[in-house]
């Protein structure tokens, strides 16, 4: 049984690989906040969330039914349109670019290849078709992020909202330049913008992008640090500041609606360290199953998003802009520039 | 099946792109062009040039319209001031209907799809659009390429001298 | 990973324009470390730069040479036209400082960019891609958008910007536009290869090409400022600062030209007759709105911004003939139009002073007895611009409509003669104000400083040589057509 020249097996699939990455999206969404809230409790010396369900298990799920159960405020002046539309905005481009990142090796079922990546088949020599740009893919998603945290902090009509949302564009606009230069440096050593190829290249533990050569280590660490800032996790939460902007582009917002701004962020946070590990830190490639390799690199990485959050206060404006400006958008030029002579003498 | 959704994709370029002009409010036009810019991009993704593709979303859609969205926000236009004359709206739609006309006369006479150029089908195919795109950069349309960057110097001093607070 | 086979580059071809971008780079660096009272001599700097180019253009003449695969060509048709912009941007320069001074916004970038807006021109005179063409016009505009609105202090000048580059971008649609019409048709967008495949009967009466070519015309007649497309001219002439206003009377109308040229004589020499017809047209409403209107005008600059555009109609005429003397008239007439014209701004920056731009003709009054060689100088000027003997406007004029005659376009070059017989009206106003009226100021502010009186001796010398002597120049212009 075949439907436009492929086999019916590819479309259950695909279809079961959507699901996959979509329950494994919600589901670390729901446990990363409690995660957060109890990594961050030990840093400052706290217990954290312990009395829903064993050692506080349960809290996500006290969390979302509270939140579910608020009431719905739409404020009387707000443009009613963008200020519904604003937090799927800002939810669907976190979930979508997954799309495109493979979580794990080619694997075979019933004599079929299946890669393990959402938009991609193989035939059956085993070689991957996926999107030939699926790093421009990715870049594409995350500028379109911008808008879900725009759209609320206008329509809001609340002159916090709208600083808020004001904030967040002109930081993810900054932010987006050196973290797309960034990525040039991996181009530039995979030499094609599919991500399948991308994490095949990078087999072993030297032979990851970020340990490739210096150039790309630090490439790495810009990308992740510009991520940190086009999601705005601390120390970038300027958009959502409380103390200065009664937490931002948010603040109109109340029950379903913030829930998804703020499942929006923790999705983003998913999205950009998978990014990063494909990018960088060899995807699936590692000692274990493929997938369980993935899993445990994005972990960590979510992990050190919470640790910085405990750690570093958060940035004055115009610093920002200065680091993002003056500081990373030249020298991630440097690094292109650095890496081309590398690569060049060191083929 | 294509014919299908080019069908469908193309209508809603249109319908958006009549929203850019008829919404009252800056921002939802803007909202409409966004669109309008995806279901370009979706034609290019049909036409075999992925690479045009995501450009086009992540240069128009990311970073152009967030700015212009950033510029309506920042002067705060709420709704449309100034009204159209019967004037005008008929000056307008004799414009359109003659253009209309022209446009039939044109696509009625005129073979659309040209001279081919040595790109087609099997060479994207065999090497790949984002790869070709690269290769005439560097062979073909290097010296344009080139100008290229003295145009956008020209440009950001340009911009330097006329929008800097002290001089 | 296959290796990319990059074709040979032949960096000759564009020797003069990587000289002149790379000391308009220098200068942006140098900027930095200049005070401000000293801009001035960034100005003689990027003189300096402009003279090595013009000697660097001097080696490749009479050794044509293409090079980027077909994108760039060095003949003596582009050697010409650089040279006018060289000539026309230096003495530009020349008037810059001292005006910028007095206004107060004597910003360092101005060299810089005139600089790039000049290396825009040049990548238009030579590019043999529409490609090139395109992005050659892009510097030349983008650079040009910005001088324009360069006093930021005052609204004249931030509407002459603004007005220039809606129209400009407008404009720059319309040309874009043509060019992927006929890219379309043709498949490729070298002027050489468009040609060939015009030969075609399948190509050729495909209504693409012709609605491009019809489009491209426009996109270059809004940019050489010709008639049903001048309206932006008065007001961005008027409101830009008066040295750029010389620099972009002259320089951005040749370029301008040059790439009509080129485009219209290589690329698609089938309709010849089409296009011909349509320049017919072009050349005549042109002359005659530019001249009629001119003739109400109270204001210097807005008259001479409609003598230029009548001016850009008279080299229609000689484009319309599309034949070696109409062409090699076009190069003499552009070459002397650079001199009489910047000339004549030169005098017009003299007699304003700090606040007051005396623009009117009513402030010229008594001008020729308190300043006589000044005054002496703007006759010399306005006479060539009229056309009258033995200034090189007349030698200019008389081989544009010779060449009209000798295509058989008889009555296109009568109605030339008549609007050139009527432009003289408004020539001769400026001087009867200048001798005939009564001195109602003394003129006391008129300073002539070392730059000025070198600009306005290149500039006499420019217009009364060829005038006088053409041989020399004509002969240039006739081994520089493009047939």
């Amino acid at each position: 049984m075949e439907i436009m020249g492929l086999p019916l097996i590819y479309y259950g699939a695909m279809i079961l690989k959507v699901l996959l990455a979509f329950v494994f999206v919600l589901l670390t969404v729901a446990y990363a906040t409690y995660a957060e809230r109890k990594i961050i409790g030990h840093m400052q010396v706290r217990v954290g969330p312990n009395r829903v369900g064993p050692m506080g298990l349960l809290q996500p799920i006290a969390d979302g039914i509270k939140l579910f159960f608020k009431e719905e405020i739409i404020p009387s002046e707000a443009s009613k349109f963008a200020f519904l539309l604003a937090p799927l905005v800002a939810l669907i481009p976190a979930f979508i670019s997954f799309a495109v990142i493979p979580f794990g090796d080619v694997i075979e079922i019933a004599g079929y290849k299946i890669p393990l990546q959402i938009a991609a088949f193989a035939d059956n020599a085993g070689t991957v078709f996926d999107l030939n740009i699926g790093v421009l893919y990715i870049l594409a998603m995350a500028s379109l992020g911008v808008y879900g945290i725009v759209l609320a902090g206008w329509s809001s009509n609340s002159k916090y909202s709208l600083l808020g949302g004001l904030r967040s564009s002109a930081q993810m606009i900054s932010y987006e330049l050196a973290a797309g230069l960034a990525i040039v440096c991996v181009f530039m050593v995979s030499q094609s913008l599919s991500l399948h190829a991308i994490v095949a290249d990078q087999a072993g533990l030297f032979g990851w992008y970020l340990f490739r050569n210096p150039f790309t280590f630090l490439a790495g660490i810009i990308f992740f640090i510009c991520s940190l800032a086009e999601i705005n996790r601390t120390p970038f939460d300027l958009p959502e500041a409380e103390t200065e902007l009664v937490s931002g582009f948010c603040t109109e917002y109340s029950s379903m609606k913030y829930a998804m701004f703020f499942m929006a962020e923790y999705a983003n946070m998913v999205t950009v360290c998978a990014v990063t590990t494909t990018l960088f830190l060899g995807g699936w490639q590692g000692p274990l199953p493929s997938v369980l390799n993935f899993i445990a690199k994005v972990y960590f990485l979510m992990f050190v998003c919470m640790w910085i959050r405990a750690t570093y206060p958060r940035y004055r404006y115009d610093q920002l802009m200065k680091l993002g400006w003056k500081v990373f958008l030249p020298s991630t030029l440097f690094l292109i520039v650095g890496n081309a002579i590398w690569i060049t003498l060191f083929k | 099946m294509e014919t299908l959704f080019f069908s469908i994709v193309a209508a809603i370029a249109i319908l958006m792109s009549i929203l850019v002009i008829r919404c009252k409010n800056p921002i939802n036009s803007a909202l409409s062009l966004i669109m309008t810019f995806f279901c370009l991009a979706t034609l290019y993704v049909m036409l075999e040039a992925p690479f045009m593709a995501a450009i086009q979303v992540i240069v128009y859609a990311g970073a152009i319209m967030v700015l212009i969205v950033f510029v309506i926000m920042l002067l705060n236009i709420r709704t449309e001031s100034g009204r159209r004359t019967q004037h005008a709206l008929f000056l307008g739609a004799a414009t359109g209907l003659f253009l209309l006309f022209q446009t039939w006369y044109f696509l009625s006479r005129s073979s659309l799809t040209g001279a081919k150029g040595a790109i087609d089908s099997a060479a994207i195919a065999k090497v790949g659009h984002t790869e070709l795109i690269g290769q005439s950069l560097f062979t073909e349309f290097l010296l344009p390429f080139e100008i290229t960057s003295i145009l956008l110097l020209a440009a950001i001093v340009g911009a330097v001298v006329l929008a800097k607070k002290k001089v | 990973m296959e290796t990319i086979a990059i074709p040979a580059i032949n960096m000759s071809v564009i020797a003069p324009e990587m000289i002149l971008s790379v000391v308009a780079m220098a200068l942006l660096l140098i900027n930095v470390f200049v005070k401000n009272e000293q801009k001035g001599y960034l100005g003689y700097l990027s003189i300096a730069g402009i003279l090595v180019t013009l000697y660097s253009l001097t080696i490749g003449w009479g050794a044509p040479q293409d090079g980027f695969s077909g994108s760039v060509v060095q003949d003596n048709f582009a050697i010409f036209f650089k040279g006018i912009f060289l000539v026309s941007a230096a003495m530009s320069i020349l008037i810059t400082d001292q005006y910028l001074q007095r206004e107060g916004c004597n910003q360092g970038e101005v060299y810089p960019l005139m600089l790039f807006a000049t290396v825009g021109m040049m990548l238009m005179a030579s590019g043999t891609d529409l490609m090139t063409i395109f992005l050659g016009l892009e510097v030349l505009s983008v650079s040009l958008y910005v001088l324009a609105g360069f006093n930021r202090g005052s609204i004249r000048s931030n509407e002459a910007g603004l007005k220039y580059f809606l129209l400009g971008a407008f404009s720059t649609g319309f040309l874009l536009y043509g060019m992927a019409l006929t890219y379309g048709a043709t498949g490729t967008t070298k002027v050489v290869k468009i040609a060939a495949a015009a030969q075609s009967g399948m190509v050729s009466s495909n209504l693409m090409l012709v609605a491009g070519m019809l489009l491209m015309a426009t996109g270059f007649a809004f940019k050489v400022a010709a008639a049903p497309f001048h309206m932006w001219t008065p007001d961005v002439y008027e409101g830009a600062p008066t040295p750029i206003t010389a620099f972009m009377s002259v320089g951005p109308k040749a370029a301008g030209f040059a790439a009509f040229l080129r485009v219209l004589l290589v690329a698609l020499p089938v309709f010849k007759a089409e296009w011909s017809s349509l320049l017919w047209v072009l050349a005549v409403l042109t002359m005659t709105v530019g001249n009629i209107t001119a003739l109400y005008q109270q204001n210097i600059k807005r008259m001479l911004a409609y003598s230029s555009i009548a001016h850009a109609g008279y080299i229609l005429v000689g484009f319309t003939a599309g034949n070696a003397v109409g062409t090699s008239g076009i190069l003499f007439y552009m070459l002397s139009y650079a001199f009489m014209n910047i000339g004549a701004f030169a005098v017009i920056i003299l007699v304003g002073k700090k606040g007051e731009e005396n623009n009117n003709l009513a402030d010229y009054a008594g001008f020729g007895y308190k300043h006589p060689a000044l005054g002496v100088a703007m006759c010399v000027f306005l006479f060539s611009l009229a056309g009258i003997p033995p200034a090189a406007g007349f030698v200019g004029k008389f081989y544009l409509f010779s060449g009209a005659i000798q295509a058989g376009y008889i009555w296109l070059a009568i109605i030339g003669v008549l609007n050139s017989a009527a432009s003289v009206y408004y020539y001769l106003r400026v001087m009867i104000y200048m001798y005939f009226k009564e001195p109602t100021e003394d003129f006391n502010w008129v300073r002539l400083s070392p730059a000025f009186i070198i600009c306005l001796i290149i500039a006499i010398a420019g217009v009364m040589i060829p005038g006088v002597v053409p041989g020399t120049i004509l002969e240039l212009a006739q081994k520089a057509i493009l047939m």
